[in-house]
């Protein structure tokens, strides 16, 4: 398991915040109408810094499973009279670079599994 | 992704009460306008009480209940047939801008819905011929 960690890099760990993302924002965008909702988001970008690093000293295995529990609060441009905090503009454009570069982080696992791939059948 | 909410549950969960929303907005304009002999028997308009429901990281919507909203308004027509001893009668309280209004968001929000619900069955799809 550890070798194909190591193989796969960071985008295998990549890919499963981008997933965590999506349905966060996902839970925004379904509660764009609901009193009193505060919209959340993950610093995927944040996150997989501190795993990048953990990673170069060694520690990556121990970071990669406490990803993601780090929510935080989006700060409302124009808070609303019912307390909700979600703006669509601001979800969508979040969204729709999450699903970018989640469609990154899968092209990036895919060409290295294609490499290793490669590897293992010498080259053929 | 862990087992518990997926995108999907989200989003569907999302769409359905938009829809209950939906719902209310099209009983409420069929009311708009109707006309009772007695106060109780007036025609209030119907709101959809959201709420969230959390499950870990996720987040989805429910329709904790239904409101009954608006007080009807007291009307002196003393030819309508329905009038009581006084010639009163009570209109549906409806604000029909209000729910047209509200019917343009709901059909927004749905939309937002189907959106993402799509998108995350695109990447779903990739995912699943990761490698070839």
């Amino acid at each position: 398991m550890t070798m194909l960690d190591t193989a796969l890099g960071l985008s295998a760990d990549a890919l499963r915040l981008r997933a965590q993302r999506l349905d966060v924002i996902a839970g925004n965008i379904a509660n764009s109408s609901t009193p009193g909702y505060k919209a959340r988001d993950l610093d995927a970008d944040g996150a997989l810094a501190r795993l990048q690093a953990a990673r170069s000293s060694g520690f990556g295995a121990m970071m990669a499973d406490q990803l993601g529990g780090g929510l935080q609060y989006r700060a409302a441009l124009v808070p609303s009279i019912d307390g909700n905090t979600v703006e669509m503009a601001t979800e969508q454009a979040a969204f729709a670079e999450n699903a970018v570069k989640y469609r990154a982080s899968l092209g990036f696992l895919t060409s290295r599994i294609q490499t290793i791939m490669s590897a293992l059948k010498g080259g053929e | 992704m862990k087992a518990g909410l997926s995108t999907f549950d989200i989003s569907g969960r999302a769409m359905a009460a938009q829809l209950v929303r939906m719902n209310a907005i099209a009983s409420n304009l069929a009311n708009a306008g109707t006309i009772s002999a007695t106060e109780q028997g007036a025609y209030r308009a119907l709101k959809p009480v959201f709420s969230a429901r959390f499950d870990g990281a996720a987040a989805t919507v429910d329709v904790a209940r239904m409101a009954r909203t608006g007080t009807p308004e007291k009307k002196l027509d003393p030819n309508h047939p329905l009038a009581d001893a006084t010639g009163h009668v009570w209109a549906a309280a409806v604000d029909p801008n209000q729910e047209m209004v509200e019917m343009v968001e709901t059909a927004r929000a749905y939309a937002n819905n189907v959106e993402v619900m799509s998108t995350a069955r695109g990447l779903m799809l990739e995912t699943l011929r990761i490698g070839k």
